[in-house]
């Protein structure tokens, strides 16, 4: 008998996590009628005061559109997950980072303050690199995650560069105020690099070219998560940064010219590039690039059908393309593949799955009376329309739109409709959980394709409107009569079909090509990667050897040349008169501490040495006590006591000293230098402290307070829990961390 | 070296020790002592007990594990923390609750007790957990 997949029963975790996007979506859709009528929600609340920076969140017709989508995307990711997961270990993380990323980017849309959308920003960052090493037992799973993180952060870190410096020019860090300064910004000097560090953070997170190699990459995600960030959502967020910045620093030629060139020639390389994959995931990823890049030309211009255009095909994008996301999943859950050339006929064991991936791959195609083709006639409407290179917009809209309509057609046509093929799981239909959202989505698109001014009125309209103030009426049509767009969909579909009856011969000879181009980007990161890790590796021999002689030996001399020369080079004054007073107890304890120091260095055995060396630190914790300061001696003594018992347990198991002499007598005096080196600078530096005037006023306002304020008498105990506990806190932290961390060695030392 | 004269000794010298190391923790805000020592003077008596009866015992006696101890200090301590940053106040400013006794005395108990609580418990269960693993090896 073959096997199947197993049933699928959804888990309650993932079940119960839906309800959350559910609910939101429902709040923003109660927002819509207000913000389509071009009212705005602010919210405002205190963050960081003394620096200026609120959390202030502010829903406008742009924000409500992104955050829709988001909300809607991520509760049928949410319910999908349900079933696709279940028996996986780390469920609850899974559901943990699901929800903590829907918030981080509903909060990066909504951010009124740059730089609480730069901690957002970075917050997806991390959420995605943590959910793209999910099966973080995959060794591939883990370099892929690391390389989103790093392409990604290092453009994160481009951003916060360019919102500091916008923030400057602006003298304040509130969106709603800087779209006031536009002329100032534009008219600055630095206009040039803000503009750089923003294109470099918006181009690193929606993958375009040369950064767009680590989309593919994610595509280890599990099979949601590449549907709900690295589709419709996080890879949006740098769309929807430039749609925000547009009225601040757009309308002039470096803008509307990087846009335009970046953003066409990423949608031809990421249409090429779909063509030749056979890993359905990476179809989708590759001509996800390629939607980017679209997004990110129209962006360029300034004419109201080109921003339509964007915001439409936005939207058509994430429906058919989370859709076609979930698709795919169901297709590698239920038979065990999803390489397009191993699979076919699922018509009939899926018929359900094959109407939503059939509804998903017509709107991608830009059939008439699906989204797709609204979008496509819109597209070409504002490319024609653009500002800078208007040719080179339309025949890079015209190619990756045929490209995109062949991959539509590679997704759908062979593996639904081809002859039966066999496949490591038995194919049957998916439990509900899993086709809901593709059939839901599907279904939107073929109504939105039918009545699209409802979803012009509601939502594309005030998206736009909220970034492109002095427009001219829009309206989404089914037919706008014959002109240049519909002619340009026409010759769209009939080249895409073409192109898919062409896609063996074409796939070989792209396949070829790839293979001889010398140069490519993603080698260049794993150089740098490289080098890095060489480089440490090259000073970690170096200097961090494994051997507490030398890390003693380096610290030390660091010390006294860091500290020793500055001080002698700088002519202090060296003379001291020491107070000898030779009836003073102090004289017996430091015969006491010479004596044990002598024993410490001519012990034979490591057990003798760490007693004495005991000795040393009982002597001078009684030097505390007799000098004033019992809270110091006290703590003194006891850690020497626990040092003294700790440092027992580790020499036992050491080899016994003083029966092999290896230590040549160069290094016994390197040693002895060393120490009475460093003893005698720090002795010097003390009594050169003494010598300074003390300054009281923090030592009289701990004196006056400590009682009247924190209730204790114990000013030392009093300064660590109450008056400077912060310090404690960190400190603490540090000790626990170090506890971990030691304990890690010890254990680490058994397994091997 | 399971000596029985170390064993016996040691039930009652840890029991005092510890009863010692509360009596430190108690009394620091107004005489030498603190979280900090207390936890050391702890740390020791379970080291002692460690060498006596072997970590295995240690172990059976804390009944969860020092990592545990270690975090749920730090836990504390944001909790004391909080709980002054609830009341509107910056956080970690010391709450006080004043019991008044009679007309001549009165004790204050503040969240820099829970404070100093957690730094016992971080200090202590980092010492456990180096403890027991360098014992165990």
């Amino acid at each position: 008998m073959p096997m199947t997949a197993d049933s699928g029963k959804p888990s309650i975790i993932g079940l119960a996590s839906a309800i959350f996007p559910l609910g939101l979506f429902i709040a923003l859709l109660l927002c819509l009628p207000q913000v389509a009528a071009g009212n705005i929600f602010r919210v405002q609340l205190d963050w960081i005061p003394s620096l200026g920076i609120t959390l202030s969140l502010v829903i406008d017709g742009l924000s409500l559109l992104f955050a829709i989508i988001i909300c809607f995307v991520g509760f049928f990711v949410a319910t999908y997950a349900a079933s696709y997961l279940p028996g996986k270990p780390g469920l609850g993380r899974f559901y943990l980072y699901l929800n903590g990323f829907l918030l981080s980017m509903l909060g990066l849309v909504m951010a009124d303050n740059i730089l609480a959308l730069f901690v957002f920003w970075e917050l997806t960052t991390i959420i995605s690199y943590l959910l793209i090493g999910y099966e973080c037992e995959l060794e591939a799973a883990r370099q892929n995650a690391r390389q989103a993180l790093l392409v990604t952060g290092a453009g994160g870190l481009a951003l916060l560069v360019g919102f500091l410096l916008l923030g400057n020019l602006a003298n304040t860090y509130e969106l709603s105020q800087i779209y006031f300064q536009s002329g100032k910004i534009k008219a600055d000097p630095l206009y040039f690099a803000v503009l750089l560090m923003v294109f470099i953070g918006c181009f690193t997170k929606s993958a375009q070219v040369p950064f767009h190699f680590w989309l593919p990459n994610a595509m280890t995600a599990p099979t949601p998560i590449s549907a709900f960030l690295h589709s419709a959502t996080m890879v949006k967020a740098g769309i929807y940064l430039l749609a925000r910045l547009h009225p601040i620093l757009s309308d002039t030629t470096a803008w509307m010219a990087t846009l335009v060139v970046v953003g066409g020639i990423t949608a031809i390389i990421g249409s090429v590039l779909a063509i030749q994959a056979l890993d359905s995931k990476r179809i989708l990823a590759y001509t996800t690039i390629m939607a980017l890049g679209m997004l990110t030309m129209f962006l360029g211009g300034k004419t109201t059908p080109a921003l339509t255009a964007a915001m439409t095909f936005l939207m058509v994008h994430s429906l058919y393309k989370s859709s076609l996301f979930l698709v795919v999943g169901i297709i590698d859950h239920q038979t065990g593949t999803r390489m397009i050339d191993r699979i076919g006929g699922l018509l009939k064991p899926m018929p359900i799955t094959a109407f939503a991936a059939a509804a998903a791959a017509l709107s991608m195609a830009g059939f008439p009376l699906f989204f797709g083709f609204i979008g496509k006639e819109i597209m070409y409407k504002g490319a024609l329309t653009e500002e800078m290179f208007p040719v080179f917009a339309t025949s890079a809209s015209l190619l990756a739109n045929s490209l995109m309509t062949a991959a539509a057609g590679l997704l759908v046509i062979r593996p639904f409709l081809g002859h039966k093929r066999k496949t490591p799981l038995s194919p049957r239909e998916a439990p509900w959980t899993m086709w809901l959202g593709p059939v839901c989505m599907g279904s939107l698109g073929l109504i939105f394709g039918i009545v699209p001014d409802w979803v012009g009125h509601w939502l594309i309209k005030p998206a736009v409107s909220a970034f492109h103030p002095s427009m001219e009426d829009i309206q989404l049509k089914l037919f706008y009569g014959i002109n240049e767009p519909l002619l340009l969909s026409i010759v769209t579909l009939s080249l895409g079909i073409f192109l898919f009856w062409l896609s063996p011969p074409l796939r070989r000879f792209i396949g070829y090509i790839l293979r001889h181009t010398p140069i490519r980007f993603e080698y260049i990161y794993t150089l740098g990667l490289d080098g890095i890790a060489k480089i440490a590796w090259a000073q970690t021999r170096l200097l961090q050897n494994g051997s507490l002689h030398r890390y003693l030996c380096i610290i030390i001399a660091s010390v006294i040349l860091g500290v020793g020369i500055p001080i002698f080079s700088s002519g202090a004054q060296f003379l001291f008169r020491i107070d000898f007073d030779p009836s003073s107890p102090g004289w017996l304890l430091v015969g006491i501490i010479a004596a044990a120091v002598v024993a410490v260095i001519s012990a034979r055995s490591r057990l003798l040495a760490i007693c004495s060396l005991g000795v040393v630190g009982a002597g001078i914790a009684m030097l505390f006590l007799i000098y004033g300061a019992p809270d110091v001696a006290l703590t003194q003594l006891l850690v020497e006591t626990l040092t003294v018992i700790i440092v027992a347990l580790v020499l036992l198991r050491l080899p016994r000293l003083g029966q092999r002499q290896l230590v040549p007598y160069a290094v016994k005096w390197g040693n002895a230098v060393l120490a009475v080196t460093i003893g005698m600078l720090i002795t010097a530096l003390i009594l050169a402290v003494n010598r300074t005037p003390l300054d009281r006023s923090l030592t009289d306002y701990y004196e006056a307070n400590s009682y009247i304020v924190a209730h204790g008498r114990n000013i030392v105990n009093v300064i660590l829990v109450d008056f400077r506990s912060l310090d404690t806190l960190g400190e603490i932290t540090v000790v626990a961390l170090a506890g971990l961390a030691g304990y890690a060695l010890i254990k680490k030392g058994k397994v091997e | 070296m399971r000596s029985l004269i170390l064993k016996t000794a040691t039930r009652l010298i840890v029991g005092l020790i510890l009863i010692f190391s509360i009596y430190l923790l108690l009394r620091g805000h107004n005489a030498p002592g603190g979280g900090f020592s207390a936890a050391l003077v702890a740390g020791t008596g379970f080291a002692l007990f460690a060498i006596a009866d072997g970590p295995a015992a240690v172990r059976q006696a804390i009944r969860t594990s020092p990592q545990k101890i270690a975090m749920g200090g730090i836990g504390l301590a944001l909790i004391a923390g909080f709980l002054a940053q609830m009341t509107g106040q910056p956080f970690l400013t010391g709450l006080w609750w004043i019991w008044q006794n009679g007309r001549t005395s009165a004790l204050a108990i503040g969240t820099p007790l829970l404070f100093d609580l957690g730094v016992f418990f971080t200090v202590l269960g980092t010492i456990l957990t180096l403890l027991l693993a360098l014992e165990e090896n």
